[in-house]
């Protein structure tokens, strides 16, 4: 019953995997230029306008190189056979680096900033929304959800500037941007660690502040909810301790959605944090997949993205692995 | 009543008003309401909706919530009066000397917890010290006594029938065998053939922890296969209570008289009658007597005096100027 529920899910990733990797494929190829002629004119624009007489043929023989003379169906066949290889070619901006190294070394960056961030947001939204929603809090406390509220509702990329001016013009504590002191010889040691953390602080804090008055808001609603369920009723007349109730009657069915959203979330970590990475000059795949886009990089799209894919796709399957467990009405055999 | 009595009966309620207050004044949901639960013994209160029966639950339970407050009277449970008991006090009672059988909706219980913590979590917070055999030991016999096997106890709510639901809420309310049972119209939602089977597991385990119990409802023909004597409320009042077989039989309270003859009879082909004119307002309740104004008996002193309760038989009390100091004296309740 379990293997067949497994299967199942693991069915849906690979359909997953599959139906977005072919968009992946499709999708940077709609633009009408050509990524090698475009990179080819930009090197020759840096070099100063340089006349060079067999432009043609090195365009011709880069794009052989990349395989981009193919037929468009040969080239769809050699990328699931590169992808099922883990091979995602070299990158034509950075060329001639590989762009699984490419991805790698931006993946640690990213993962550590915005996979913490957007956790920390969670679980202190979370932790707000259910101490509102239960109500024998202090009425003092119900002055936070205006404050969530406002700082919610404003673009964190106008925070993240705010904050920016803030504390690094207006009073320069914290550096503006990367992610590490590039002076500073990287090693495991505390000055290193110190020096990374001061770096997250700012783009760490936009994320957190935009959007822990989500996940606040939204635990709130649950919890009002819940509170009136009939449950919480034979729970207070079965008089149960207080702290007991909220925890394991109220809190722990609130929380259901909000697991569901995490994980979505954290699916998207990698592809969301974009404009805080480009606001904050952190070389995390955010940043790595602007510049694959405005430089039309199929090579390096495709990777980035095809990494954001499976990271979604394999945290909706993890969901729907654990979530049986958290949730019993949720069983393994349902599809 | 005296206090020999009030020590020997498990729950005595005097006066008991309890008035919801709203914007446009206290509405009076229960005004005035006494009564007591001998050892043993099954009430079962009736009126229609909002005649205050499920307010009066929410009280003895110490439940009630804003906007409801109790103005007054008293509630003596075990021989001390609840309303002096702090908040802890309150929930140390719970369970160990009153305990509530829930509406019979359908999601009462936990939905993410095995029945089985849900019988031991109550347990726990009142300081019973078992180990974990001991513990499920005492759940198995719990499901049994309510007619469930006790594999149910591994089982989670949704797994369950809603009358399997309804008598694991009943194992849970003689987990500490309390000396009140409270039903609060403990077969709502369920099937009729249901109903029946429930009531009658809430009055076996009943009799067999020795409770009292009050079950309030207006299901007129559980409450004659559960109590054993019945309270009619009208407008926050009990107006009438007294044996079963009295209040169906030989109704004395004109309220209790269109009761009964508005119940459908299978041996008599008879028209069905209602009771005509709307149930009163409890914001600006009626001078005198607040059934006056539906009363095909009322005269004039009806709508200027309320009615004092006599005892007009042996433990049969009604609240009406149609009975004189010829037909019983007064009585305070």
């Amino acid at each position: 019953m379990t293997v067949d529920y497994v299967l199942r899910r693991l069915g849906m990733f690979v359909l997953i995997i599959f139906v977005a990797g072919t968009l992946n494929f499709a999708i940077p190829r709609l633009r009408p230029t050509n990524p090698v002629e475009e990179r080819m004119n930009q090197l020759l624009q840096q070099a100063g306008g340089v006349h060079i007489a067999n432009v043609k043929e090195m365009i011709a023989s880069y794009e052989e190189r990349f395989g981009l003379n193919n037929p468009l169906w040969r080239q769809y066949l050699n990328y699931w056979i590169a992808l099922a290889k883990l091979d995602f070619g070299q990158s034509i901006a950075y060329f001639p680096a590989d762009v699984t190294r490419e991805v790698m070394r931006s993946m640690p960056w990213t993962l550590g900033l915005v996979g913490v961030t957007t956790v920390m947001a969670a679980v202190i939204g979370s932790f707000f929304g259910a101490w509102l929603g239960w109500t024998r809090t202090p009425i003092a406390v119900s002055f936070v959800v205006p404050l969530l509220l406002i700082v919610t509702a404003v673009p964190f990329y106008l925070l993240g500037l705010l904050m920016l001016w803030v504390f690094t013009v207006f009073w320069p504590v914290l550096p503006g941007g990367g992610a590490h002191d590039p002076l500073i010889a990287p090693a495991f040691d505390l000055t290193t660690i110190i020096d990374i953390v001061q770096h997250a602080i700012l783009p760490g804090a936009a994320i957190i502040l935009s959007s822990v008055g989500f996940w606040g808001l939204g635990m709130r609603g649950m919890m009002v909810t819940t509170m009136g369920d009939d449950f919480i009723k034979l729970a207070e007349f079965k008089g149960l301790k207080e702290r007991r109730i909220f925890l394991r009657y109220a809190v722990r069915n609130a929380l259901l959605p909000q697991v569901t959203g995490l994980a979505i979330n954290i699916g998207f970590v990698v592809s969301g944090s974009v404009l805080v990475e480009v606001l904050f000059a952190y070389p995390g795949i955010g940043n790595l997949l602007y510049t694959a886009i405005t430089s039309n990089d199929y090579f390096l799209i495709q990777g980035v993205l095809m990494y954001v894919i499976f990271a979604v796709g394999l945290m909706l399957f993890i969901v729907d692995l654990i979530y049986p467990l958290i949730d019993p009405r949720i069983r393994y055999r349902s599809a | 009543m005296t206090t020999a009595t009030a020590v020997h009966s498990p729950l005595v309620v005097k006066d008991l008003k309890v008035y919801y207050y709203t914007r446009r004044g206290p509405v009076k949901a229960v005004d005035g309401v006494s009564f007591e639960l001998h050892r043993g013994e099954r009430l079962g209160l009736v009126g229609e909706s909002g005649s205050g029966k499920s307010t009066i639950a929410l009280a003895l339970m110490m439940a009630h919530k804003e906007p409801a407050r109790i103005e007054g009277g008293s509630i003596v449970l075990n021989g001390s009066n609840v309303l002096d008991d702090n908040s802890e006090q309150v929930r140390l009672r719970r369970l160990s000397e009153i305990a509530m059988v829930p509406q019979g909706a359908l999601n009462s219980l936990n939905p993410v917890m095995r029945i089985r913590d849900q019988v031991i979590d109550g347990l726990k917070d009142h300081n019973v010290s078992m180990s974990d055999g001991e513990f499920a030991n005492r759940v198995a016999e719990l499901l049994d006594s309510v007619g469930l096997h006790r594999d149910v106890a591994s089982r989670f709510p949704h797994e369950l029938s809603g009358g399997m639901k309804q008598r694991v809420s009943i194992a849970i309310a003689i987990s500490m065998n309390p000396s009140v049972i409270v039903a609060d119209e403990p077969t709502s939602a369920l099937d009729v053939v249901v109903q029946k089977q429930v009531v009658q597991t809430l009055r076996d385990v009943q009799e067999r922890i020795g409770a009292a119990a009050i079950m309030i409802g207006h299901d007129m023909g559980l409450m004659a296969q559960f109590a054993s004597r019945i309270g009619i409320m009208y407008g926050g009042k009990i107006v009438e209570i007294g044996p079963v077989s009295h209040i169906f039989n030989n109704p004395k309270h004109p309220y209790t008289r269109l009761l009964i003859s508005s119940l459908p009879d299978t041996r008599s082909k008879r028209r069905l009658e209602g009771i005509p004119g709307l149930p009163p307002s409890l914001l600006r309740p009626p001078p005198g007597c607040i059934f006056h104004t539906r009363c095909p008996d009322a005269m004039d002193i009806c709508s200027q005096e309320i009615p004092a309760t006599r005892e007009i038989d042996a433990l049969r009390y009604a609240a009406c100027h149609l009975y004189g100091d010829d037909d019983g004296k007064v009585v305070d309740l």
